[in-house]
């Protein structure tokens, strides 16, 4: 990039650095009615000393800094981007017209719930279908990340063992599994124990048997797994679970392969979270708004989270929609108000849109994607430098392996994947899951067209035809993007997070 | 280190990590191979000097630009030093696994131990 590329120019401005004294974006008009001093109004120990250092800019200005910067990123409206796991699927966008309408969008979160009922029944609507989808029947949408529905799964687990005198220490977690998995474990004061991957990709039942103590208090699964798997033995690894008088815990972040086809509650889990932002489309990828919803089977309901939205009364549409927090075995509330629920309304309008066979197809479409695009990057001139790791039917995702590319042409898969960015796609999840060398995982998802699949493989063969003929070209890329290489070590070790002003 | 290494002097442990025995005690450290497939290690977290460590079990971390590791014992005994140089440059891990990357300093409970390990070329058949 050189000097005159006006967004190199623009690259470290921050809006603070903009400020002028002074400017404003918006005037208010003389009050008419007279001036209360806000000292009379609040504590003197609530009062700031000084102004706040707001930037002070003009509405043009702002708008320019905003759209630039908006302008830099790369989204999902603009480019492929099959990161695996993270079921980046196109988010419709009559869905941002529903949440948009005033009655979902102005909501206040203290509105009495007598003066909310359409949006309780719209969340009520929303577990029932969860429910369905999951095949477990009690519903709670309090946790606002795939992460929390984790914790709040680990502490329904705790508090079920608990009120049976039960004392356990360790939790069991598969060597695929998501990092979320064994940080939440850490989080919630287990002990984290690791069990094996078997040839075929699925869990060890071995390893399970021999670690299935009873000082576990339940196994963390996901299925398919982040090798896009489907866990054929999970009725075993269910039995083997409860045998030692563990919950199964569905984490839901592979969701997208199997809805209407196959439920978690008749693999016998007893608890699943869900990430709506995934499965359920929300735009999500810049750290949310999102959602995590959990569905309980019977032993686990009376210890969920408080309030439930529950429905009081005659049917027929007579009944009223309640915030019931009579609920003593709970584990309380996991967050303020009752969460994103902007992510419901997208959810649910999305759930009603495509009905019960809609969401099936979706989840045969995203398989069947994965599985052409698994045959077309099987193809020779790509095979050799990136292998399928377990080489079976997948699910929605796959994961390859850059083995032999780092041995036969001296690239890394993240050099491979930085190169993806000039061609405007964006890369697959990389160096995941851990016991795949230099692991590239796929996850096309079902709104993607032939087209844009076979573009991939194209784009996947010229990047691997390229380094062939030069390697530096990969390992310089990117070229095109409004920053090149980061240091991804010193961003560990030495984060810059806050701007702070020159000092004066 | 850009190129594979492998001395032939130190003894090998299946999970990537070395130990160079000297008498009833022994320094620890990964390998070329774990240095290269953690990528840039942006921190390390050793054990207290004096904590026992067991063979097989993981004793410390390490943390690089893809994921945070376990650390696996090659042997058993107590810690008699940790590698403080690694709190400022845990590059070093990267640099010089053999060397300046060393990680911990102990003193063996069995040296009969020794014999379980692999040496160059039985490490080298697992790569």
């Amino acid at each position: 990039m050189t000097e005159l590329d006006p967004r190199a120019r623009e690259e470290a401005v921050t809006i603070f650095e903009r400020s002028r004294d002074g400017r404003r974006a918006f005037v208010a008009p003389a009050t008419d009615v007279p001036e209360v001093p806000v000292a009379d109004l609040l504590p003197a120990s609530q009062l700031r000393e000084r102004p706040a250092a707001l930037p002070e800019i003009s509405e043009p200005e702002l708008v320019r800094h905003y759209v630039t910067l908006s302008s830099k990123n790369f989204h999902l409206d603009e480019g492929f981007y099959p990161l695996g796991s993270c079921t980046m699927k196109h988010n419709p966008k009559l869905h941002e017209r529903v949440a948009a309408l005033p009655g979902n969008a102005r909501l206040h979160p203290l509105q009495d719930p007598e003066y909310a009922q359409g949006a309780l029944e719209l969340m009520w609507r929303l577990q029932g279908a969860l429910a369905e989808i999951a095949g477990l029947p009690h519903v709670s949408l309090q946790p606002s990340a795939g992460s929390q529905g984790e914790l709040a799964g680990l502490l329904l687990t705790r508090a079920y063992h608990e009120d049976r005198g039960e004392q356990k220490t360790k939790v069991l977690t598969p060597d695929t599994a998501h990092g979320t998995n064994p940080a939440t474990v850490t989080m919630a004061g287990y002990e984290v124990v690791k069990v094996g991957t078997a040839p075929d990709g699925g869990v060890d039942l071995g390893d399970l048997r021999a670690k299935a103590t009873d000082e576990v208090a339940c196994l963390m699964l996901t299925n398919p797994n982040t090798l896009g798997l489907f866990d054929r033995n999970i009725e075993e690894i269910a039995r083997i679970v409860h045998d030692a008088g563990a919950t199964l815990y569905y984490d839901g972040a592979n969701l997208n392969a199997i809805m209407g086809i196959a439920r978690p509650g008749d693999m016998g889990f007893d608890i699943v979270h869900y990430n709506l932002h995934k499965t359920f489309t929300q735009p999500h990828g810049g750290g949310g708004p999102g959602a995590g919803p959990i569905a309980v089977s019977d032993r686990i309901e009376p210890f969920l989270p408080s309030p439930q939205v529950l429905r009081r009364g005659g049917d027929n549409g007579a009944g009223r929609f309640v915030l019931d927090d009579d609920r003593p075995k709970s584990i309380g509330k996991l967050r303020g108000f009752q969460g994103n629920f902007g992510v419901f309304v997208r959810s649910y309008a999305y759930i009603r849109s495509l009905g019960a066979d809609g969401l099936k197809d979706a989840s045969q479409v995203a398989v069947l994607n994965a599985n052409y695009l698994k045959a077309r990057l099987a193809e020779p001139g790509i095979a050799e430098y990136l292998s399928i790791a377990f080489d079976r039917t997948c699910m929605h995702e796959f994961v390859l392996s850059g083995r032999g590319a780092k041995e036969k042409l001296g690239v890394r898969t993240l050099d491979i994947a930085k190169r993806m960015l000039d061609y405007g796609v964006h890369p697959p999840t990389v160096y995941f899951p851990l016991l795949v060398d230099e692991a590239l995982m796929i996850e096309p998802t079902e709104t993607e067209t032939k087209e844009r699949l076979d573009d991939f493989a194209d784009i996947v063969r010229a990047i691997l035809e390229e380094a062939a003929a030069d390697p530096e070209i990969l390992r310089d890329a990117p070229y095109t993007t409004p920053v090149r290489r980061l240091d991804e070590a010193a961003a560990a070790k030495r984060p810059v997070v806050r701007w702070h002003p020159p000092q004066v | 280190m850009a190129e594979a290494s492998y001395p032939e002097d130190l003894k090998y442990h299946a999970e990537h990590d070395w130990a160079r025995i000297d008498g009833d005690q022994a320094t620890f450290g990964v390998t070329w191979y774990a240095q290269d497939a953690l990528g840039e290690v942006v921190f390390f977290d050793p054990p207290k000097v004096g904590a026992q460590v067991a063979k097989d079990q993981a004793y410390a971390e390490v943390e690089s630009v893809k994921a945070v590791s376990d650390v696996f014992a090659p042997l058993s005994g107590e810690v008699l030093e940790v590698n403080e140089a690694l709190a400022d440059s845990p590059e070093q891990i990267n640099a010089d696994p053999y060397g300046d990357g060393w990680l911990v300093k102990v003193r063996l409970s069995d040296q009969s131990e020794v014999d379980a390990l692999l040496d160059v070329g039985a490490y080298k058949d697992l790569l």
